[in-house]
């Protein structure tokens, strides 16, 4: 082995780069097998209502129909079919009751996928309807109860006290309290409060949802567009009462995944098929069926904080409800994880928060790139520059006063550690040139800028384990689950192995998700990847390294002048022999008490900001982002050019959730479900002056001194350009989307001539 | 129900014959053949995951009935006559203008027919022209930059 070469750090092209423009990457969406049927679904038209009668028999008697499956149907095959993360509540197809627009209820399958969407539409159901709840905050009273009763998955140990529980719409609710807010609020020389909403989006990966089930002898193989293989195996094969190894899990790229593409979505429904069928069958959404499937939760949150003459606040308190429709999916996690973090990157002696997942009528809510973070900081970051401008304190200056800062407990009491919230902030300030005079334009074409800065808490106590297989000619196999659904993964990982081995990036592969040969990881989420994953990777390559070192020591040679193959062919006399390296990485943890205290909330701090310059036309409202600068903390990045791409990637796609996309309802029945008429960032959109940057940082516990990425850049994004509203105008939105009519009716009202609502 | 017909067409370069359904649009009859490169996603003419080039012109495969491809030259970017990469993937590639690759195909098309139109695009054409086509990614900035380096590399191969 030669001397480091430093490939760890340097902006490798991705290794998957000639097969995405060649078009030859795979993915789940255009697979197809012989034998292979599809299958295409009846849904729900009714957001909550018992279920009377299902007729399928014009469906089943069309010519081309192979089957077709009702609730019942699965049933027989799977006793009780529900599943989840952490509610076992969502039935593979509706049982005795439908809980939102869209909610699967029968499937057909057929040769021709034209012909079983034909048959769909054939079917009849008839509901009894019940009353429905769409509002998060109704549903914390409403008499409309989604499920009659919780149904903990056990997967998570906190949960368990809420095992049958009746009645409720509640899923979960979340706890911090710290210090004495009460006498804190009564002792402040003010207390501001206000309340602010998120819409409900959608992640829309260009890929929609695909499974492709092919069933063997008493065995099954998914191919599936999956962020999390390991997961989807283990629930699979927990359905059908089967040991893990009968399910086989195998996932190549990913065309876009977000956090939609996580615990089970097509693969349930997809297995039972081919298990009733005993034929392959593939089940590939189309775009209108993504918005039945996972979104984003909408949120009304609450925040009060007490501050001094001076602007350093003293007490906060926040109440978050967040609208999880109809099935939990991920959303306790989202409510408690988000929970730790809610009081913002602040050093505040008094806090209290009360945190609630809420069931609803609408369709599920899971995680979106930032799990709950980017809603928080919304409503944290527009609550500081209401304060600031209350108490005409500059936004910059009464963000230096409060940061918490390095070794300072944060709201859990988890102390900050390598979390560069202060270089961040202060890196951007530079950046946007804060401190110089700012041009507010025109009376009519009035310009404004805004800041805003959040952090977030990694996803633990979760495992990562790897495999490195060095061969015998010296090329390397790594084994590991983590899903590169376009945020490369496959590189950085395999530049971690050549920085460990000394090894050239051409001779590495990296071997895509199959359960039956990569090993488990938790799953490909909450920029949980470069840190765990990393870990393992790097743990697995060091033990290959020890035992190549080993091997030639007991040959006589030297490791590091011997070429590798001259090792193997020395030890076995021929090209032969492999070398295994095994790691495995799980962080260390503190589970929070009744009062949401913990001294080890999470491995490792996210941080990102954003500076925003708007025009605002005074006379009708209609505005440009024409710059926004966004600054993250990423400790050292593994592969700089990836990691901006992360940044400005995910601050784009913040841009859409923050100024055009919303899913508009209509008793519960979404009416926008297409990208003709639900507006997703095109590239007219990005604004002409876009400016990313990596500080100068290093996460000492993390492979590398790296640590995770990809959601940071959503953080600030929204309250920046709010603040950036405020600061042309002088009209503030608490709502999301930004638009152009809410700021004309808000200016409108400011002139004391408000527009008329019909 | 179905009508079927048979079509022949050009196929990147080879002539080929087709048992296809006239309901069938063209991306289903190319991924019926393997080529995978032209993708559905919105089915509705908007993301341009779908581009094809029909008589060399681009189009979404999504909504182009297939059986109007009868008698057309039709390119996919599985065409590579050269066998290698051309200026504009070798320049996607430099500048990392892409994220999943779902959709980089149809950029790449696109960003093709672009430089034929307007050999120097100003910021403004590259947007312009690229409008019709989404990334979710949102690679967006790193495309920009790719097609102007795609712009240079044509030049100075030419």
């Amino acid at each position: 082995m030669s001397a480091n070469i430093g490939t760890v750090g340097r902006s490798i092209p991705r290794l998957e780069a000639r097969a995405k423009v060649t078009g030859r990457a795979e993915y789940v969406h255009n697979m197809r097998v012989p034998g292979m049927l599809h299958a295409k679904v009846f849904r729900s038209t009714l957001a909550h209502g018992r279920i009377r009668k299902i007729d399928v028999s014009a469906a089943r008697a069309m010519p081309g129909v192979f089957a077709v499956y009702t609730g019942e149907d699965i049933r027989k095959l799977i006793a009780e079919p529900y599943y989840g993360p952490a509610f076992h509540d969502q039935p593979i197809l509706a049982l005795d009751k439908v809980r939102h627009v869209g909610e699967p209820v029968v499937v057909v399958l057929a040769v021709d996928p034209h012909v079983a969407e034909a048959a769909a539409q054939l079917i009849v159901s008839e509901y009894d309807e019940l009353p429905a709840v769409y509002d998060e905050v109704e549903a914390m009273t409403s008499k409309a109860v989604v499920h009659e009763v919780l149904k903990p998955a056990g997967t998570f140990p906190d949960l368990k006290h809420l095992k049958g529980k009746r009645d409720t719409n509640i899923a979960l609710d979340f706890h911090l309290h710290r210090g004495d807010p009460e006498s804190a609020f009564a002792k402040s020389d003010y207390v501001f409060e206000h309340t602010f909403r998120t819409q409900q989006v959608l992640h829309l990966p260009l890929e929609p949802f695909a499974t492709l089930a092919v069933p063997g002898d008493a065995t099954l193989t998914l191919h599936t567009a999956s962020q999390s293989p390991s997961f989807v195996r283990i629930e699979i094969a927990r359905l059908f009462g089967w040991p893990e190894n009968k399910v086989r899990v195998k996932v190549p790229y990913l065309g876009g995944g977000f956090g939609a593409k996580l615990y089970i979505k097509t693969e349930a429904l997809a297995a039972a098929c081919a298990m009733l069928a005993q034929r392959p069958v593939k089940l590939a959404l189309t775009m209108e069926e993504q918005f039945y499937m996972i979104t984003k939760h909408a949120a009304t949150l609450r925040i009060k904080s007490g501050v001094t003459n001076d602007g350093r606040i003293t007490a906060r308190e926040c109440e978050v409800w967040w609208n999880g429709g109809a099935y939990a999916d991920i959303g306790p996690r989202v409510t408690q994880k988000s929970g730790f973090t809610a009081a913002g990157p602040y050093d505040i002696d008094h806090v209290h928060i009360d945190s609630y997942a809420l069931y609803t009528n609408l369709p599920p809510a899971g995680a979106l790139r930032g799990f709950g973070i980017p809603q928080l900081v919304w409503a944290y970051e527009s609550h500081t520059d209401m304060i600031a401008r209350a108490l005409k304190i500059d936004p910059l200056a009464i963000r230096r006063k409060n940061l918490l800062r390095e070794g300072r407990p944060q709201a859990t009491g988890t102390l900050m550690r390598d979390a560069a919230l202060d270089a961040v902030l202060e890196r951007l300030s530079e950046r946007v040139q804060w401190e110089k005079a700012f041009d507010h334009g025109t009376e009519k074409l009035r310009r404004g800028r805004g800041i805003a800065i959040g952090f977030k808490a990694s996803i633990s106590p979760t495992t990562s384990m790897a495999i490195v297989n060095l061969n015998a000619d010296g090329s390397c196999n790594l084994y590991c689950s983590t899903v590169d659904m376009g945020q490369g993964s496959d590189t950085a990982m395999a530049q971690m192995v050549a920085e460990v081995l000394a090894l050239p990036m051409d001779v590495i592969t990296v071997v895509h998700p199959d359960t039956d040969v990569t090993p488990y990881d938790m799953a490909t989420l909450g920029s949980r990847s470069t840190y765990h994953m990393g870990h393992a990777v790097k743990n697995a390559a060091e033990d290959a390294r020890v035992k190549l070192i080993t091997l030639a020591q007991e040959l006589g040679l030297s490791a590091e002048t011997t070429p590798i193959p001259d090792i193997f062919r020395k030890k076995y006399g021929m090209q032969a022999g492999n070398i295994v390296g095994v790691g495995s990485f799980i962080p260390p943890y503190a589970p929070p008490d009744a009062n949401g205290q913990t001294p080890d909330a999470t491995p490792f701090w996210m941080i990102g900001a954003t500076g925003a310059e708007v025009e605002v036309d005074t006379e009708t409202g209609q505005f440009k982002v024409t710059r926004l600068v966004n600054l993250v903390d990423v400790g050292r990045a593994i592969n700089p050019a990836i990691v901006e791409t992360q940044i400005s990637g995910a601050t784009i796609m913040q841009l859409g959730f923050t100024l055009s996309e919303r899913m508009d309802f209509d008793a519960g029945q979404v009416t926008n479900a297409s990208l003709a008429d639900y507006k997703i960032p095109g590239i007219r959109d990005v604004p002409l002056i876009m400016e990313n940057e990596a500080v100068d940082a290093v996460q000492k516990s993390g492979p590398f001194g790296a640590k995770g990425v990809g959601e940071s850049g959503t953080f600030g994004v929204s309250p920046a350009i709010a603040n950036a509203i405020d600061d042309a105008v002088g009209v503030r939105l608490t709502s999301l989307p930004l638009t152009a009519e809410a700021i004309y009716r808000a200016l409108r009202e400011k002139a004391g001539n408000p527009l008329n609502n019909d | 129900m179905t009508t079927t017909r048979t079509i022949q067409f050009k196929l990147n370069g080879e002539p080929v014959t087709a048992q296809i359904g006239t309901h069938q649009h063209l991306v289903e009859v190319l991924q019926e053949r393997g080529l995978t490169g032209a993708r559905e996603s919105c089915a509705q003419g908007l993301c341009g995951c779908c581009t094809v080039l029909v008589n060399d012109v681009a189009v979404s495969g999504c909504l182009y009935l297939a059986a109007f491809a009868d008698g057309a030259n039709v390119r996919t970017i599985e065409h590579a006559p050269e066998g290698g990469l051309d200026v504009v993937q070798e320049a996607f590639i430099e500048c990392g203008a892409f994220q999943c690759g779902y959709c980089t195909p149809g950029f790449i098309l696109m960003t093709r027919q672009l430089l034929d139109e307007h050999p120097e695009p100003s910021e403004d054409d590259i947007r312009h022209y690229l409008s019709g086509n989404l990334c979710r990614c949102a690679a967006y900035p790193e495309i920009v930059k790719a097609v102007k380096l795609a712009a240079v590399k044509r030049k100075s191969y030419a």
